[in-house]
């Protein structure tokens, strides 16, 4: 695997646009090659080269491609962004988009990630070692598919509406979630190993959520049904389990109505 | 003598009320009395007339000092700042009529800038729900003909949209409802007794910040299954009368406001709203509505609709068009530092946004185009007062039900005062000589 280290030399005076940053399009190309992808601040193009100085050159394929970011690159959106194969490690911070559309490979961000991260994501492993802001996993604006596939894991504490429409995928966050967790998610699991607050499982159709620990507010649409025995991210606990949303359309099979499900642990 | 100019349409509030009278001096340069607008719409029309009204650009310098400067130096001030900057932003857009829009548009197509109305801080969530899910929707004058069910949600059209139940929703006497208010059901859910809920059959007086909770429950209660004793505070039976009172009616319209659109949940409030019409469509007739705000916001989404396929927070700085709240709005591109010039039109957000956005507006180059001195003015670099569109000049507006109505001009301006639409046209070639574009 051939590595390419970016670190940023220049801060944007207001957000730079860079989806170009992933293994996919800088497979095949050398440092100087990559310094010349275009990156935009505005409505102006600039280079890549202008903000980061380059190292390394890029592996045969995506697959073979590692990207490390050094420096502060909470000014840089969409890294990652539709990335398939390979790795990108941000060793700082990253901006809105983060993996957004993502279908492969592996996204490791040291720190922070704003929000929008992980937008549709369809595949590959997604670590977040500080705080996700909002949108984590959701659908793009007046999409109806919202995370599809892969996994996301947040070290710290998520913001609001995460995986929203989503309708696959895993979505596991150990610190706290803020409102709206899956509203109308089709699919999928999030595991809140912190407190969730209200409005978690809105308009849920399918899909399962597992919080560890509070629940400001129950959604009026979820029943209990009863108490089971699970192991979860690797913890053996019994949950509480809630079925709903009971004002939402579902669907049936073999007969039975599918619900969304939320497990609590005692 | 004086004349009196009918059919005039009112240039405040969504509900575009068009059956105004004006008495105007014979040389059509002043007005001296409006009838039939309510005390808002009034004073819109006489307000204009204020003797201190601005006439003259002004412009402040770097100590703050403001000086009178020509009309052209104006448009080269703002065709600049335009031209010139990255990521510029054009904000307002709900006060002004459809044509300046449509201009503005253009110019905002040209600069690669960021076009966003009010919609941002009030109905822009009411959008993304309806992207989301759909809407239901009806016309006001189906309101007043057939509704006998109608629901205020976290709105307060007793203050906000003062002859919006007269005219439409609760007294009219309409074609299927001959006994007005009588044969209508009022329910208001508001956690606060505002004078519209005290005149509701039902007032549901919830938990501040839960109105997502009681919408899903009322969604629960038309499908007959299980409630919570309690939601938001409300009781069950309560939740489950209101589900019955619906179902019985001929025709359910929910109207709701910044209530629900900008309290916790946002656009979630709207989207399960928009569900519960749907819900209800089952039992019987039902549409929603939102109570839009400024007379042309809607409008602004029109036009912004046609020319760029989003209804605002449109970015085209990329040279495509970009839609994403919470990126692409206003108030975030401010909080962020992502856009370097701002310019305000037909609306006020010197006294609508959060003072941690109104004070990145004061360290930018911008410029706030206004027939009023405003809190934006003071803010802004360059303040260009224009004429007031639906009092000094006519145009296309859109009511909150989306029904275009063609504003009526009542009086002249003051000489020499341009319109919204002149000036933009005036920056539009400006930047067109600027960029080299025919
Ligand atoms: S209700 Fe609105 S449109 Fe009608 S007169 Fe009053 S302010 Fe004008």
């Amino acid at each position: 695997m051939e590595t390419v280290t970016l670190t940023i030399k220049k801060q944007p005076d207001l957000r730079l646009e860079a989806e170009k940053i992933t293994p996919d399009a800088f497979a095949g190309k050398s440092a100087a090659e990559i310094a010349d992808l275009p990156v935009f601040e505005g409505r102006e193009t600039a280079k890549l080269g202008t903000y980061f100085d380059v190292a390394g050159k890029g592996g045969a394929t995506a697959a073979e491609t590692k990207i490390v970011i050094k420096g502060d690159a909470s000014r840089v959106k969409y890294i990652g962004m539709k990335m398939t194969a390979g790795e990108v490690l941000i060793e700082g911070s990253a901006d809105m988009y983060a993996g957004a559309w993502m279908e492969g490979g592996k996204l490791v961000v040291k720190g922070d990630v704003d929000a929008f991260a992980g937008t549709g994501m369809k595949g590959g492993i997604f670590e977040i070692g500080g705080n996700a802001g909002n949108y984590l996993g959701a659908a793009y604006r007046g999409d109806w598919r919202g995370m599809q596939g892969g996994t996301i894991r947040v070290k710290g504490n998520a913001g609001s509406d995460i995986g929203y429409f989503m309708n696959g995928g895993t979505i596991i966050v150990e610190g706290d979630a803020d409102v709206h967790v899956a509203t109308h998610a089709e699919g999928g699991t999030i595991i809140i190993k912190g407190n969730g607050k209200s409005k978690i499982g809105g308009q849920m159709v399918k899909g399962d959520i597992y919080v560890f620990g509070t629940i400001d507010v129950m959604m009026p649409g979820f029943v209990y049904r009863k108490d089971v025995d699970l192991e979860v991210d690797g913890t053996r606990a019994t949950f509480a389990l809630y079925e709903g949303d009971m004002g939402e359309r579902h669907g049936k099979r073999k007969g039975e109505v599918i619900y969304g499900k939320i497990y609590q642990k005692y | 003598m004086a004349k009196i100019v009918t059919d005039v349409v009112c240039p405040f509030c969504g509900t575009l009320c068009d059956d105004l009278e004006v008495k105007v001096t014979d040389d059509d340069k002043q007005i001296l009395e409006v009838y039939n607008a309510c005390v808002i719409g009034t004073e819109k029309f006489l307000h204009s007339q204020a003797k201190d009204r601005l006439k003259v650009p002004m412009k402040q310098d770097e100590e703050g000092n403001w000086s009178e400067v020509s009309i052209n130096e104006a448009v080269e001030y703002t065709a600049q700042m335009l031209a010139k900057a990255k990521k510029p932003l054009m904000y307002g857009w709900s006060s002004t009529n459809c044509e300046a829009q449509s201009i503005g548009g253009e110019i905002a197509e040209l600069c690669g800038a960021v076009v966003d109305n009010t919609a941002t801080v009030c109905h822009g969530t009411t959008l993304i729900a309806v992207q989301d899910v759909g809407v239901p929707s009806c016309t006001l004058g189906e309101v007043k003909n057939r509704a006998d069910r109608i629901i205020f949600w976290g709105c307060n059209p007793a203050h906000a949209h003062p002859r919006h139940m007269s005219r439409y929703s609760i007294f009219p006497r309409g074609f299927f409802t001959g006994k007005g208010h009588k044969a209508r059901k009022m329910i208001v859910v508001d956690p606060r007794t505002t004078d519209t809920a005290k005149m509701a059959d039902i007032h549901m007086q919830l938990e501040q910040g839960r109105d997502y909770e009681l919408l899903s429950a009322l969604r629960v209660a038309l499908r007959g299954a299980p409630l919570p004793e309690k939601v938001a505070g409300i009781p069950r039976e309560t939740i489950i009368d209101a589900a019955e009172t619906l179902k019985s009616g001929r025709f359910v319209v929910i109207f709701f406001g910044m209530g629900v659109t900008q309290s916790l949940s946002k656009n979630h409030n709207i989207d399960i709203a928009i569900m519960l019409t749907k819900d209800l469509n089952e039992h019987t007739k039902a549409a929603i509505m939102p109570m839009r705000g400024h007379y042309n916001v809607t409008g602004s989404g029109e036009v912004l609709g046609w020319q760029f396929g989003y209804p605002f927070s449109v970015d085209l700085s990329r040279g495509f068009a970009r839609y994403n709240p919470g990126d692409s709005s206003s108030n975030d591109l401010l909080r962020r530092d992502e856009v370097d010039a701002v310019f305000v039109l037909g609306s006020d957000p010197g006294a609508h946004f959060p003072i941690s956005s109104v004070k990145k507006i004061a360290n930018l180059p911008s410029v706030c185009v206004d027939p009023h001195y405003t809190p934006t003015t003071a803010v802004c670099k360059l303040h260009m007062p224009v004429a007031f569109v639906g009092v000094e000049v006519g145009g296309c507006t859109y009511r909150m039900d989306a029904v275009p109505i063609h504003a009526r001009k009542v009086v002249d301006a003051p000489e020499g005062m341009l319109t919204d639409e002149e000036f933009l046209k005036m920056v539009l070639k400006r930047i067109k000589e600027i960029k080299g574009v025919a």
